[in-house]
């Protein structure tokens, strides 16, 4: 659906996106993960022909940006992180007028933003002053303005910020059901909503794609061992010593002293190996009670700050 | 184009701009009509010639926010990226203005027909006068949009506006003494000459082709600069 090749942005002497390609399929929701000023919203700025490209070209449904813009415009909705709206028109005003823009026939449009005004919930809104709403509302007919017309694609840029906790699961919902007809791209810095939405991620830093592919291979691949966290009441030498004597331990070391002699150890593993049981046995045998075991899944988070810090250290 | 020019238009009725600078454009002609017609000469084609120089000051005012506004807003975004092209959104905007500009124009035609109540029937010449002011209120407004799109800042539009409609309305005085190819161009830019062979009863098809061309140009570098601009940078 969108194909992305080689794609290059210079602002003057600094390169904002590097080279980059990947392509998003049909009816598929891809995040764009990536720390500020990665090149988030250029990239996505690019495709919806906001922003031209230095080097590279971007094809919406077989549609080059540069050569039919048009056409490529007439398929993607776009919400930038800024909602473009008009302070001094009222909701109503407001997606009638982007209606207009996007040339949707006159006797279409009034059942077209009735049902998008319920679905992103501003139909009680509908006479207000944009300038009067609050933040949360604002980002509403902001999503509500990319909807109009019925785009095959749909770009959103952070469409949750500024929202609270009840809103931005209203809105995560609504995506994912949005999903169900729309090709998404979504981008965001908030990781456990990637991972709760998306089927694939693009993890892009300083302009360059760090890691891409679903959210469950990102944390295999990169999980190359089971770590885990206990805290065991005894003898701090000697339970060192029981541990790494057990078969599959990599490594361990104390990571807090939480009471007069319990201590809390990581213990690394090799990944195909559980060392729970055998870590229970052992501490039985001794007399030495486990207190609390908890195995530390590497969430996206990690696997984000991991193919970062790689990043940098490349550099 | 009508979609943006409908809602340009409400944005100007909908805020008092439109009508603090209507009020503000009649309320000088009516000034200027008593010493002029009532007291002077009995005729009307003077006041508009002073009503052009007014002209300079209201139409940056009224094109300062019509562009830049949508950048600092960020709507210039939803504009861009909607299969609305570019020329047609300025054009829309450029009509927008015009509109307002033709509604307090045509509110002081007023004058001249009271005038014809009491003196001879409207002359040819203040129709000539009237058609020449729309054609000059098109170009200042085309400038006014041009600088609109130079900046985000509405005041520094207004600014730009202008300066630069000061000095081509000064052009034909600065020309002589600046000389040279520079002073030529300055002839070709100067609007008021123009301007007064309407106001004088000329009604020649040379002045009212500069004014079109003028007016094209200058929304031509519009599009020429929002464009750029997207190349260039952010």
């Amino acid at each position: 659906m969108i194909e992305i090749n080689k794609l290059t942005k210079r602002y003057g002497q600094i390169e904002a996106v590097k080279n980059i390609s990947f392509a998003v399929h049909e009816g598929e929701i891809l995040g764009f993960l990536g720390p500020n000023g990665a090149g988030k919203s250029t990239t996505m700025n690019i495709i919806t022909g906001y922003l031209p490209a230095t080097e590279g070209s971007v094809k919406v449904a077989g549609f080059d940006i540069l050569e039919e813009p048009e056409e490529v415009k007439k398929r993607i909705g776009f919400m930038p992180e800024q909602p473009p709206v008009f302070k001094d028109m009222t909701v109503w005003e407001y997606l009638r007028f982007v209606s207009d823009l996007k040339y949707v026939p006159k006797n279409k449009q009034k059942s077209q933003l009735d049902d998008i005004m319920e679905l992103c919930g501003i139909t009680d809104h509908r006479n207000r002053l944009i300038n009067n709403l609050s933040k949360g509302y604002k980002q509403r007919v902001g999503l509500a303005q990319s909807l109009i017309g019925n785009p095959q694609v749909l770009i959103l840029d952070e469409p949750t910020v500024g929202l609270d906790p009840r809103q931005i699961i209203e809105i995560r919902n609504l995506i994912k059901s949005l999903g169900k007809n729309h090709t998404i791209i979504l981008s965001s810095h908030i990781l456990p909503e990637v991972q709760a939405i998306c089927e694939r991620v693009v993890i892009i830093n300083k302009g360059e794609i760090a890691a891409i592919d679903t959210p469950e291979n990102l944390s295999k691949g990169l999980n190359r061992a089971a770590k885990l966290t206990a805290t065991i009441a005894g003898p701090q030498n000697q339970v060192s010593k029981l541990i790494n004597d057990i078969y599959g331990v990599k490594y361990s070391d104390v990571l807090s002293k939480p009471g007069k002699d319990t201590v809390t150890y990581v213990i690394e593993a090799d990944k195909d190996i559980d060392i729970r049981r055998p870590l229970f046995f052992a501490m039985a045998k001794a007399g030495y009670p486990i207190i609390e075991l908890k195995s530390m899944d590497m969430t996206l988070e990690d696997i984000f700050l991991k193919v970062i810090t790689v990043e940098e250290e490349v550099h | 184009m009508w979609a943006v020019y409908r809602k340009e238009l409400n944005s100007y009725f909908h805020s008092p701009i439109a009508y603090v600078l209507i009020g503000f454009f009649v309320l000088l002609t009516a000034i200027f009509f008593y010493p002029y017609v009532m007291a002077l000469y009995g005729d009307f084609t003077p006041v508009l010639s002073t009503m052009g120089f007014i002209l300079l000051f209201i139409v940056p005012i009224l094109t300062m926010r019509i562009l830049a506004e949508d950048r600092k807003n960020g709507t210039e975004v939803l504009l861009l990226t909607s299969p609305t092209s570019l020329p047609k959104i300025i054009l829309g905007k450029f009509f927008a203005a015009y509109t307002v500009f033709f509604v307090m124009t045509a509110i002081t035609f007023v004058f001249p027909i009271i005038l014809s109540f009491y003196g001879g029937p409207i002359t040819p010449q203040v129709v000539g006068a009237y058609f020449g002011f729309l054609l000059l209120g098109a170009a200042f407004i085309a400038f006014g949009v041009f600088s609109s799109s130079l900046t985000e800042n509405q005041i520094i539009a207004a600014v730009i506006g202008f300066v630069g409609l000061l000095i081509m309305w000064l052009a034909d005085a600065l020309a002589p003494v600046v000389g040279g190819f520079l002073g030529k161009v300055l002839g070709w830019l100067s609007l008021l000459t123009r301007y007064n062979d309407f106001y004088n009863g000329i009604l020649g098809l040379g002045p009212v082709v500069y004014y079109l061309s003028f007016t094209g140009v200058f929304i031509f570098l519009t599009v020429r600069v929002i464009e750029r601009r997207r190349w260039s940078q952010g």
